[in-house]
Order: structure tokens, then C-alpha cells, then sequence
């Protein structure tokens, strides 16, 4: 299969690959995906509490070029944005820019699933932090 | 040393210089058709045609009339499979087969279950092998065919195909195999295996594309066929077409190199290959082996490198050409079935690479083989989500994994 160029340099030099602490507040983890489906990303944002803005995100992979360069991209693309526009991002929005074929349709689908999992995140634990509880406490969508 | 290097030699081999010298003359002077009876330029194709049938008969321990040339080991299985249903007709209309053959089997026998036939598909353990309690167990009065493969394609993995020859025997049920992969890089005897029908293909021997064989057993038993190209009653009626005469010329030339070569040619790839799953896993750790190590072809390896994705790393080491089982690298989008069928999950066949090691692999493309991808799997571990929850002590197995 032919990669595009765009592919190819995400690939290749992949931005924001790393982790956020994920007890931190202000951060919202996204883990989709299965690995006996062959691709498993794990997204975070961290907000800015004072402007509701994103200022870091970071990703890590294990998946195909296409959804390594999907995610890798969606980091890029979620800096500087509030949370509710980074809800507006569509997986429409990554094939065109990354030159998809069909075939890898879904890991851009995933990479849009990732992103809403991990506002979904930070939203649940902004809630948990104004209501009862005072302490940052979060539960990973695990074990 | 020249990139790209070419570890796939399950999926194809280079015709060897030798084999495409004495080839040459065939298609320009020596055009002749093997059937014309009436003049030199067929008299010299048969005679190169019969030549090249004793090649291929000497290097599988047959006798040259049991050898039918056909277009490919999937002519080949076809020809043997669906041949041997219609022609055994009367007698039964049971099949055993194994889950972990070759498309060109499975396909074929799926077409016969659509017309009625029963098929049985063995599981296999572990190690790739079928058991050999299960393929009795499978035995009916209606069994007429047994086809189990000798080499397995991705793993490279042999069946016990002497013990299956045996059994077969023992029941009076004709046994085939596809023994494309294993001839010619190991010694494989039809009367020592007591095979009845085996498959092979010049291309995967250093021999051209689009020539093959089909060894068909003539005595104890004699195995007919009906037909599955009709036309002017070639190959003793079981194959009909003109003969592809520079094809089977070289067909029978690889046949000879590989029967003078195999013994030094398969100990140097052992040697190689042994060498390179040593270096593999001197410098990465979770590394797995698909398929038994002992019962395995000499020039195959199949890795699965835990964490990491087969395309995802096919893309880092893009100089090297290797296969995966990835789904991604499948037309289906299904990891590899047979990797499945071994029972490791599905996700260590998402992380599988075959080396297939050749007669034209040097140490010094292993090497840059092993640096390549030792680098390219640790920066991809480095990325990967399930190598760092590993790290951090999470079992993945009990996660709950949100799928799409």
C-alpha cells in the first residue's frame, strides 16, 4: 500500500507522543480501541482551568502507520482549543488532511473517538472535582 | 550489500541464473509444441518436456510418468482435490483437511462442501501440527481424500506427514499434500511418505512463474483423477493444454539444482536463520515464536514482537521486504488465520513478521536486518500504549477494551 507524504512524515516524526499525569484534574485520558483489533490509542488533553483552553495533548499508539499519523495528528490539532471545539473535530476532517484510503477509514474514526473520550474524561472529573469530593481522584476505564 | 533485501522467499523466489539459461533457447528457437508428432521442432520440446519430467520426478523420489505438469501448486490442488471427489464419487464424499492450509485447499474445499461433500477441518495444536488422534477420530467409511499440507506457508511449520501417510494407508484412503513450500528445501520422498498425490510449484524453487506439478501416484494404489481442464488429452488426460514448454524446462532444472543443492543450500539457512532469531532476541525482550521450532522448515522464522503493530513496523523497516500477519496488511482486514488457528490471540498475530531466508541470503543482510528492527520495535514500544501499561504492571487481558 501507498502511504501519503503526510502519512509518511507523522509516521516518521510522530508530534506530542507521551504521557500526561493521569490523576491530574485538569487532564482527560482517552483509551479506545482493542488490541486483538490491531489498533489501541490512548489520547490526553490537559485544559487550562483559567481559559478552558487546551494547551497540551499527548498520545500514544499501537496501531498502523495511518493510525499512528490519525492520532499524531489530532494532537496537533487539539493545542489551542477549547473543549467544545475539540468536540467538533470529525474523523472527516483527518482523512482529508491525511489523504486516507478507505480502507483506514477507521483510524481516523478512532482517532475522533479518542478525542471525545478523553474530553468525555475531563468533563466527568471537573463534575467529581466541583461536587463532593474535594480530592482529584480518577478512575481509569480499566480492569 | 544492495537494499531493499529480500526476506519473502515463501511468497516467491528469483529465478536462478542457471535455470533461466537453459530456459532461453525454448521460447525463441526450440519453440516447437511438445504434441506435434510429425517434426523436429515438437520432437524437441518433448523431448525437453519428458527431460524436465524426470527432474522433477528424481527430486521427489517418484517415476517420471507420475509427474502431470500443470500451471501452479493452485492448478495442482485443485486438480487433486476436485479431482479425486468426482472421480471417488461412488465410494464416499468425505474430506479431511486442517484449518491451517493454504487458501488454494481451503478454498477448494469449501467449492466441494457447496456441491455436497463433507469436510473435516482439523484444529491444530499449539506447534502448528495436527494431532494425529484427531485425524483418526475424523475417519469415516465415507472418507475418500486426506490433504494435509507438508509446510505451512507462514510458519513454516511440518506436519507429521509420514505418520499421516501411515494412517492413510492403513485405511485405504488416498492421501494428497500440498508440499509446495517443502520441496526442494527439504528431502521429501513420495514412497517414504507414502503420498499419493503432491502438489509443487517451480517458483517457489527458483523456477519461473506459471509452472508447476502434480505427482500423481500409478501404482499401489493407482490414483485416477477425473479431469479439470478438458481439451486435447494432455498429461494423460488429466491436464489438457499445450504445454508451457520454457516453464516446465525450467521447472525441471530448479528441480535439479534444489536436489544437488538442498543439503548444504538447507544446513546454511539453518545456520542463518538460527542466527537471526538469536540476534532478535539478544536485543529485544517479548519476542514470540509462532510454530513449533523443531518441526520447521530451515529458512523460516515467524516472530511476533509483543506491543507493536506488523504494518506499523513493516513501515519502519520499509528496505526489507518481510510479510506480516497484521490485518492491516490483508486484503480482509483479518489477522492471519493461521496464527489465529495456534491459539496464541489475535493480538499477537496483529504483531507477527515471516522471514523467509533464501538460497541468495547473506549474514550481512541478517545483521542489518536484526539493527533495523530492533531499532524501529524499540521506538514503536516507546509509542505504544499496551508497552506502557505493561510497564506499569496492568494486565491487559483483564481489560475491558472499548472496541469499534
Amino acid at each position: 500500500m501507498a502511504y501519503s507524504n503526510k502519512v509518511i512524515d507523522h509516521y516518521e516524526n510522530p508530534r506530542n507522543v507521551g504521557s500526561l499525569p493521569k490523576d491530574d484534574v485538569n487532564v482527560g485520558t482517552g483509551l479506545v480501541g482493542a488490541p486483538e483489533c490491531g489498533d489501541v490509542m490512548k489520547l490526553q488533553v490537559k485544559v487550562n482551568p483559567e481559559t478552558g483552553v487546551i494547551d497540551d495533548a499527548k498520545f500514544k499508539t499501537f496501531g498502523c502507520g495511518s493510525a499512528i499519523a490519525s492520532s499524531s495528528l489530532a494532537t496537533e490539532w487539539l493545542k489551542g482549543k477549547t473543549v467544545d471545539q475539540a468536540l467538533a473535530i470529525k474523523n472527516t476532517d483527518i482523512v482529508a488532511e491525511l489523504s486516507l484510503p478507505p480502507v483506514k477509514i477507521h483510524c481516523s474514526v478512532l482517532a475522533e473517538d479518542a478525542i471525545k473520550a478523553a474530553i468525555a474524561d475531563y468533563k466527568a472529573k471537573q463534575d467529581k472535582d466541583k461536587g463532593v469530593s474535594a480530592t482529584a481522584g480518577h478512575e481509569q476505564p480499566s480492569a | 550489500m544492495k537494499l531493499p533485501i529480500y526476506l519473502d522467499y515463501h511468497a516467491t523466489t528469483p529465478v536462478d541464473p542457471r535455470v533461466l539459461e537453459v530456459m532461453l533457447p525454448y521460447f525463441t528457437q526450440q519453440f516447437g509444441n511438445a504434441a506435434s508428432r510429425n517434426h523436429a521442432f515438437g520432437w524437441g520440446a518433448e523431448e525437453a518436456v519428458e527431460n524436465a519430467r524426470k527432474q522433477v520426478a528424481d527430486l521427489i523420489g517418484a517415476s517420471a510418468k507420475e509427474v502431470i505438469f500443470t500451471s501452479g501448486a493452485t492448478e495442482s490442488n485443485n486438480l487433486a482435490i476436485k479431482g479425486v471427489a468426482e472421480m471417488y464419487r461412488e465410494k464416499g464424499n468425505h474430506v479431511v483437511t486442517c484449518v491451517t492450509e493454504h487458501k488454494a485447499v481451503i478454498d477448494t474445499c469449501k467449492k466441494l462442501e457447496k456441491q455436497g461433500a463433507r469436510v473435516t477441518y482439523l484444529p491444530v495444536q499449539k506447534d502448528g501440527r495436527i494431532s494425529l488422534d484427531d485425524l483418526r477420530d475424523a475417519i469415516t467409511e465415507k472418507t475418500i481424500l486426506i490433504t494435509i499440507m507438508t509446510a505451512n506457508n507462514e510458519i513454516g511449520v511440518l506436519q507429521p506427514i509420514a505418520e499421516i501417510g501411515a494412517i492413510a494407508k492403513e485405511k485405504g484412503i488416498l492421501f494428497h499434500t500440498d508440499a509446495v513450500q517443502a520441496v526442494g528445501k527439504i528431502p521429501v520422498n513420495v514412497n517414504e511418505l507414502k503420498v499419493d498425490l503432491l502438489s509443487l510449484s517451480a517458483h517457489k524453487m527458483y523456477g519461473p512463474k506459471g509452472a508447476g506439478a502434480l505427482y500423481v501416484r500409478r501404482r499401489n494404489p493407482r490414483v485416477l483423477l477425473s479431469e479439470q481442464i478438458s481439451g486435447g488429452g494432455h498429461e494423460r488426460g488429466m491436464r489438457s493444454g499445450t504445454l508451457n514448454v520454457p516453464g516446465i524446462v525450467g521447472l525441471g532444472k530448479a528441480a535439479e539444482l534444489c536436489r544437488n543443492e538442498m543439503a548444504v543450500e538447507g544446513e546454511r539457512l539453518r545456520g542463518l536463520r538460527d542466527y537471526l532469531n538469536e540476534q532478535l532476541h539478544r536485543s529485544l525482550d517479548e519476542l514470540y515464536v509462532n510454530g513449533s521450532m523443531e518441526h520447521r522448515l530451515p529458512h523460516n522464522l515467524n516472530v511476533s514482537f509483543a506491543y507493536v503493530e506488523g504494518e506499523s513496523l513493516l513501515m519502519g523497516i520499509n528496505d526489507v521486504a518481510v510479510s506480516s500477519g497484521s490485518a492491516c496488511t490483508s486484503a480482509s482486514l483479518e489477522p492471519s488465520y493461521v496464527l489465529k488457528a495456534l491459539g496464541a490471540g489475535d493480538d499477537l498475530a496483529h504483531s507477527s513478521i515471516r522471514f523467509g531466508l533464501g538460497r541468495f541470503t547473506t549474514k550481512e543482510e541478517v545483521d542489518y536486518v536484526v539493527q533495523k528492527l530492533t531499532s524501529v520495535v524499540r521506538r514503536l514500544r516507546e509509542m505504544s500504549p499496551l508497552y506502557e501499561m505493561v510497564k506499569e504492571g496492568v494486565d491487559l487481558s483483564k481489560m475491558q477494551w472499548v472496541t469499534h
